[in-house]
């Protein structure tokens, strides 16, 4: 069959994936963060499309809602007021959801095989049928996207609408998206409406206008265009630089395979612990916490769906570089 | 709007003031980013609060709620007063030159004919002078004193920048910056357009609002042209169509008018509003009005209306005061002085003001009949729902039924957008349980009754008896039925002056033209003949082709009237028929057809000639745009700005001292009501009620998704105020005005800051309105508690953009 | 797919009888996918063409629902999302038209005809008959009581000022016209829509 998505990296499978068939052009999606009005169209869509319903939580005192990213939210809008140095205010919003990055740092460090696929086409997809909920996909992930769901210890997040660009249509959120501050189309044409985009910005005295699409994650297939590229971290805490956390690299290259082994023998205990105790309560089960110092490896459990989001770099649980 | 949502894309500069587009109406505002990327258009907000509209605009000023016409009329007079009008399009196409009659002026705030018994006008004085040969008299230099031109620069040489911004909170230099902006749109090919929506209708001046940016529109000739107009973005998915179905207390359908009871007598109740040219050769298009009442009255009472009968005139109901609107009727419902009350798909318990008033109306109700899809707030009005509805059932005595209702999907027919397109729609599923269209509820009570007049009699009978009811299946018309019957047919063969069959009898007519004054045709809304014809229904097409590149889709379903898309078109071109510039071109006079072409119907005589001198404003029997509104409105020819009935300044800059002219002086207050009004030391609060992007009033509350991304009830204050009184985000604070409380979250927030007005600092509380105490949201205050139960002069809206209040810590 | 007209053609083609159609005649049916981790939902659902009913943008909606149209199929909606066609909104809805699923399935949708009797803490079901019986009954009480052929100057009036009717802008053309057309004849004169507020 004739398909877009053929897998070119599959999580912890060692076997290497067919490969004739890669004549596939890469997809990315555009968010422009200056025609960006905040209205959760995106947010709502995602959920309809894909057959979610988060909680309906509480005001915290900010637009914010759901504050932060959960098994059922997958994409959210963060707010940031801030006040220019000439007192002028600006309200940065950003949507926040799954980069779909070309190095994924999640598909490194995952070591359920087949729960974490890479298509040609450049799409991040969790296939949830093999996910063991270890959260090592939270690890690697320089963005802190993943989560894991309480309802069943597995990993969601964003699949760029697999389902829909395989048949030829553009992610949910991209279509409703009343701005056209979300675009969707080929990486290059992306990158070319990018560009245009950060010339008109410039134009309009944004001198700082520009396109994040971080090397350090081999790029990505979300992309922002911001007024501000010089300080991502003005819009709620981008990463300025993100790369995988070194340990997910050190592993996944000379220890995977005993990694993969002992994560074997966990999951399999996992099983016996669940069908024996019920589902883990406790985060502390996780295997990664053993192995890696939080504050590098960085996988702060008690954060899964707990709402909080400060918006603040200086907060966020991983070594990333600013 | 006189333009429409695409259209947008062609301006080159976009105010949105009286509204928030990109968070009411997120997917219209689409062809604003669309004009600010491709047409390198900026847009400026202007707006007591920060809103996500203004986070995408290059430049925006705070101002304070209620004080727009300061800042308009700063305007006008800055346009004046640098010379930066369209003086091609001023003198030709507005009544700039027209001459004012002796009696009219203005002094202290109010104009001449006051009468403050009856907080009313006289507005004889308010007229244009005739001439000796029966029309308006004119200086085409501008000059004369009397001129409307000069006298418009008379009344807002006041508004000077100093007391502009004393009144509005905007730094001198701000109105200045943004003037200047708006005054380089008056070369003929640059376009503002204004984008607004209740944020200037819910004021007691909120009619004069709209009519300050008519006027400065015609001042900078951006009328009729692409990229500008004034563009009312309505707010329900039919607003528009049940305003253009006349679905008001003094309409009739198209805009047609209910008598009052001093017309007795039918001709000159026609004569009233069949309006004649006052300028030599204008087209003055009310002279038709004839045509529109009979076909109107043929089409609900077929062959009881007859000439001989006046074609049932005596049948209409007529009025004793002006209007019988919602606040006029919940004061008498208050009072006891009703029985009965439908509440078709709305919610009148959340959407009036002064909730503890409104829930006294309905409970002095003998019956209330609800016919919603949803569980509203308003059929459970008697309910007990702890603080959020805090009543006594068993006190409470109206009985009350809740008939369920089709919601959009599963309902066929059409529905007007806020640029006037009738768009039809199908139905993709039937309705849960036993739930029933509109359609057939009405259809069913009103046979329901036509049964009980027949078989008991009964008052007055005749009119219920003898409606037009064709229908195939009586108790349930079909949505095609009642579409064929507001378009219109012909009753016998239409012949032309020759003799010539032009229409045969049954057949359904094609516009409005052909409607007549002697009973031949029928038209149920003669503003909307043309959307079901002999070729069929109009309203479902979709050509979304645009062949002259202007955003202009004359094939995608039918706007009214007459397919046109932008009123006043005939105002893109020059005196000559050339359109004003390269860029705005759009209609214009092509003279080898002898006909006006281009990318629209012609809002205009197609085969008028520019030399016969038709201006474009068409329906004024002037021909042109009115800068003085003469008989049209109720409190004043020029917008005058009066402050909010509860407002936290005591004097109204203007007129200082005077306290007859602090408030609209026109406007209607009941006594009770104005008891209930707070006085600025105990409630200091400038206070404004809005919608969030995330919900739509409240319905959305209902939906779960909508729920989940706007959860639970906040209001917004400024760090300024939040520090003064103690709150961080996220804390709970109550709200009160002298009418009632309510508790909720505090969004503490750069966006809302305090405006120095006079010699004291104003803080903003912004109040979202989607909560209460039915849905799938967290249970929240009805805000209506706080709101004052006063309107505008002219359209009885009530004033809840501005109010006044006290926050707290709760 | 042996069908080789374009979307935008098909749509010229259409009036009401084109109003629904499943995806599949657009070209839009997926080859399964084996290699993708979910399946595309919309495969042979029917569409059909609505207008959003929220604000006055007035933006076209796809509405997707179970089944093909079959005699013996209750349709149910069960996905909805912007029409790309339309010139306004081009496919995109706002958050409250994304989530527009949700109103059609809120659990605040009523189902059956309700009364509260006077001084009652609940509702009551009733038949349609029972409603339009009753309610009918009250009108006429009132309006036989209350109407004005002529008032106190001796002018001809012919109204009904006691009992009020607020209709729906939420509502069709359809419904509002014969709404508007029954409420007069009865001489209704408190009467407003939404436009009033």
């Amino acid at each position: 069959m004739d398909n877009s998505q053929n897998i070119i990296a599959r999580s912890a499978t060692t076997t290497a994936p067919p490969q004739v068939r890669g004549h596939v052009e890469e997809v990315a999606k555009l968010i422009d963060v200056s025609k960006c009005i905040g209205c959760k169209a995106c947010q709502v869509a995602c959920m309809e499309w894909n057959d979610l319903r988060d909680e309906v939580g509480e005001c915290h005192g900010t637009y914010d809602n759901p504050t932060d990213l959960t098994a059922n939210s997958w994409t959210v809008m963060r707010f940031n007021e801030h006040e220019t140095e000439d007192g002028d205010l600006e309200w940065l919003i950003r949507k926040d959801g799954c980069m779909h990055c070309a190095d994924p740092g999640c598909l490194k460090a995952c070591p359920a095989p087949g729960a974490i696929v890479q298509y040609a086409n450049g799409i991040v997809d969790f296939d949830s049928n093999h996910c063991i909920g270890c959260g090592y996909c939270i690890t690697g992930c320089p963005f802190d996207i993943p989560r894991i769901s309480p309802k069943d210890q597995k990993s969601y997040k964003c699949t760029l609408c697999s389902d829909r660009v395989n048949a030829g249509m553009e992610p949910a959120c991209v279509k409703t998206c009343p701005t056209n501050c979300i675009e969707f189309g080929t990486k290059a044409d992306m990158l070319v409406r990018a560009e245009k985009r950060v010339g008109d910005l410039k134009a309009r005295g944004f001198r700082d206008a520009g396109i994040y699409d971080p090397a350090g994650v081999g790029g990505t297939h979300v992309m922002y265009v911001l007024h501000h590229a010089n300080d991502p971290n003005r819009y709620s805490g981008l990463p300025k630089d993100p790369r995988i956390s070194p340990l997910v690299g050190a592993w996944k290259g000379a220890t995977k395979p005993i990694m993969s082994a002992i994560i074997g023998i966990t999951a399999f205990a996992g099983v016996i612990h669940y069908m024996t105790k019920g589902p883990k309560e406790e985060p502390e089960d996780d295997p990664g916490q053993e192995d890696a110092p939080a504050d590098t490896l960085g996988y702060d459990a008690t954060r899964r769906g707990s709402g909080q989001h400060e918006g603040s770099a200086g907060e966020r649980p991983r070594g990333e570089e600013r | 709007m006189t333009n429409h949502w695409v259209d947008i894309r062609n301006a080159n500069l976009i105010i949105v003031m009286g509204g928030n587009a990109a968070e009411a109406h997120p997917v219209g505002f689409r062809w604003v980013t669309e004009a600010i990327e491709h047409n390198n258009a900026e847009l400026i907000t202007i707006d007591p609060r920060f809103t996500r509209t203004s986070a995408v605009a290059q430049d925006r000023a705070f101002i304070r709620t209620g004080t727009d016409i300061a800042f308009l009329g700063g305007l006008i007079s800055y346009l004046i007063e640098t010379d930066q009008i369209q003086r091609e399009y001023v003198l030709h196409y507005t009544d700039a030159a027209l001459i004012v009659r002796d009696g009219y002026g203005f002094e202290d705030g109010l104009f001449s004919g006051y009468d403050e018994s009856t907080r009313s006008y006289d507005k004889q004085s308010w007229m244009y002078e005739m001439g000796d040969d029966g029309f308006v008299r004119r200086d085409e230099s501008l000059r004369n004193s009397r001129c409307v031109y000069q006298l418009l620069r008379e009344h807002y040489a006041r508004y000077t920048p100093e007391t502009v911004s004393s009144i509005t909170g905007i730094p001198v230099e701000t109105l200045q910056r943004l003037w200047k902006k708006m005054a380089a749109t008056c070369v003929p090919d640059k376009t503002m357009t204004f984008c607004y929506a209740l944020g200037w209708t819910q004021h007691s001046t909120g009619s004069q609002i709209v009519r300050a940016a008519a006027m400065v529109q015609l001042l900078l000739g951006n009328m009729g042209l692409p990229g500008g107009g004034v563009n009312a973005l309505r707010g329900h998915s039919n607003i528009q169509g049940l305003t253009d179905l006349g679905l008001l207390s003094q309409l009739l359908p198209g805009y047609l008018t209910l008598a009052n009871a001093k017309e007795q007598d039918y001709a000159a109740y026609i004569d009233k509003r069949t309006k004649q040219p006052t300028v030599e050769g204008q087209v003055s298009y009310w002279k038709n009005y004839e045509k529109f009442h009979v076909s109107l009255m043929k089409s609900w009472f077929g062959d009881a209306a007859t000439e001989t009968n006046q074609w049932c005139f005596e049948w209409l109901p007529k009025l004793e005061r002006p209007l019988y609107d919602v606040l006029d009727t919940f004061e008498r419902m208050s009072k006891g002085e009703m029985t009965g009350y439908f509440c078709q798909g709305f919610n009148p318990l959340a959407s009036f003001p002064d909730r503890a008033k409104v829930t006294r109306a309905l409970s002095s109700l003998k019956y209330l009949v609800v016919m919603d899809p949803l569980n509203t707030e308003t059929s459970e009005f008697w309910k007990h729902y702890g603080e959020y509805n805090d009543v006594d059932s068993s006190a409470i005595d109206t009985e009350v039924f809740r008939l369920p209702t089709c919601c959009f999907a599963e309902d066929e027919g059409s529905i007007v957008n806020s640029a006037r397109w009738l768009q039809w729609h199908w139905a993709a599923a039937p309705p849960p349980g036993d739930a029933r269209p509109d359609i057939r509820i009405m259809a069913e009570l009103y046979r329901e009754l036509k049964r009980l007049y027949e078989a008991e009699g009964g008052a007055f009978p005749d009119p219920l008896l003898n409606l037009t009811w064709d229908y195939k299946i009586a108790d349930e018309p079909s949505p095609q039925e009642l579409a064929r019957e507001y378009n219109g047919r012909a009753l016998a063969d239409l012949v032309d002056a020759e003799g010539n069959v032009t229409r045969r009898a049954g057949e359904q007519l094609s516009g409005f033209g052909e409607l007549t004054a002697d009973g031949k045709t029928a038209a149920g809304c003669w503003i909307f003949t043309g959307c079901w014809t002999e070729d069929g229904n109009q309203m479902a097409r979709r050509d979304n082709s645009d062949p002259y590149g202007t955003g202009n889709t004359l094939g995608w379903a039918w706007a009214w009237p007459a397919n046109r898309r932008i009123l006043y078109n005939r105002a893109s071109a020059d005196v000559q028929g050339r359109p004003w510039g390269p860029d705005k071109a759009f209609i214009w006079w092509d003279s080898e057809q002898g006909l006006w072409v281009g990318a629209d119907v012609p809002d205009f005589v197609a085969t008028s000639p520019p030399s016969q001198g038709q201006m474009p404003f068409i329906m004024q029997p002037e021909g042109v745009g009115h800068l003085f509104a003469g008989q049209s409105m109720v409190d004043g020819p020029f917008p005058e700005h009066y402050e909010p009935f509860e407002s936290p300044v005591k004097d109204n800059l203007l007129h200082p001292g005077n306290s007859r002219a602090r408030a609209n002086p026109a406007a209607r207050i009941f006594d009770d009501d104005r008891e209930a009004l707070g006085k600025p030391e105990d409630f200091p609060h400038a206070a404004t009620t809005y919608r969030l992007t995330e919900h739509f009033h409240f319905w959305t509350k209902h939906a779960e998704l909508n729920a989940i991304v706007q959860p639970e009830q906040f209001v917004e204050i400024g760090e300024a105020l939040a520090e003064e009184i103690g709150v961080a985000a996220g804390d709970w604070v109550k709200v009160s005005s002298n009418r009632g409380s309510i508790r909720a979250v505090a969004v503490v927030t750069k966006r809302l800051r305090p405006m120095q007005i006079g010699s004291r600092q104003v803080h903003h509380v912004g109040i979202p309105l989607h909560w209460g105490f039915t849905g799938a949201a967290k249970k929240g205050f009805l805000i209506n508690a706080l709101t004052p139960f006063v309107g505008d002069a002219n359209t009885q809206t009530p004033e809840y953009k501005s109010f006044t209040v006290r926050v707290e810590k709760a | 797919m042996a069908i080789n007209v374009t979307r935008r053609q098909f749509f010229k083609l259409g009036g009401a009888g084109l109003a629904s159609s499943s995806l599949a005649m657009m070209g839009f049916a997926p080859e399964p996918a084996e290699a993708s981790i979910r399946q595309f939902k919309l495969s042979h659902a029917k569409e059909t063409r609505n207008t959003c009913t929220y604000c006055s943008v007035g933006c076209g909606i796809l509405m997707y629902s179970k089944g093909d149209g079959s005699k013996n199929v209750e349709q149910d909606v069960f996905h909805i999302e912007g029409d790309p066609d339309h010139p306004v909104s081009r496919g995109s809805l706002c958050p409250k038209g994304a989530g527009l699923l949700d109103f059609v399935h809120s659990e605040g949708r009523l189902a059956y005809p309700q009364v509260r009797e006077a001084g009652s803490d609940e509702w009551k079901r009733i038949s349609w008959d029972e409603a339009y019986a009753r309610i009918a009954r009250h009108m006429k009480d009132d309006r036989d009581a209350n109407f004005v052929r002529r008032n106190a100057q001796g002018q001809t009036v012919n109204h009904w000022t006691t009992t009020g009717f607020l209709a729906a802008s939420g509502s069709s053309n359809e419904a509002g016209y014969i709404t508007h057309k029954v409420v007069r004849s009865l001489g209704m004169v408190a009467f407003d829509n939404q436009a009033r507020v």
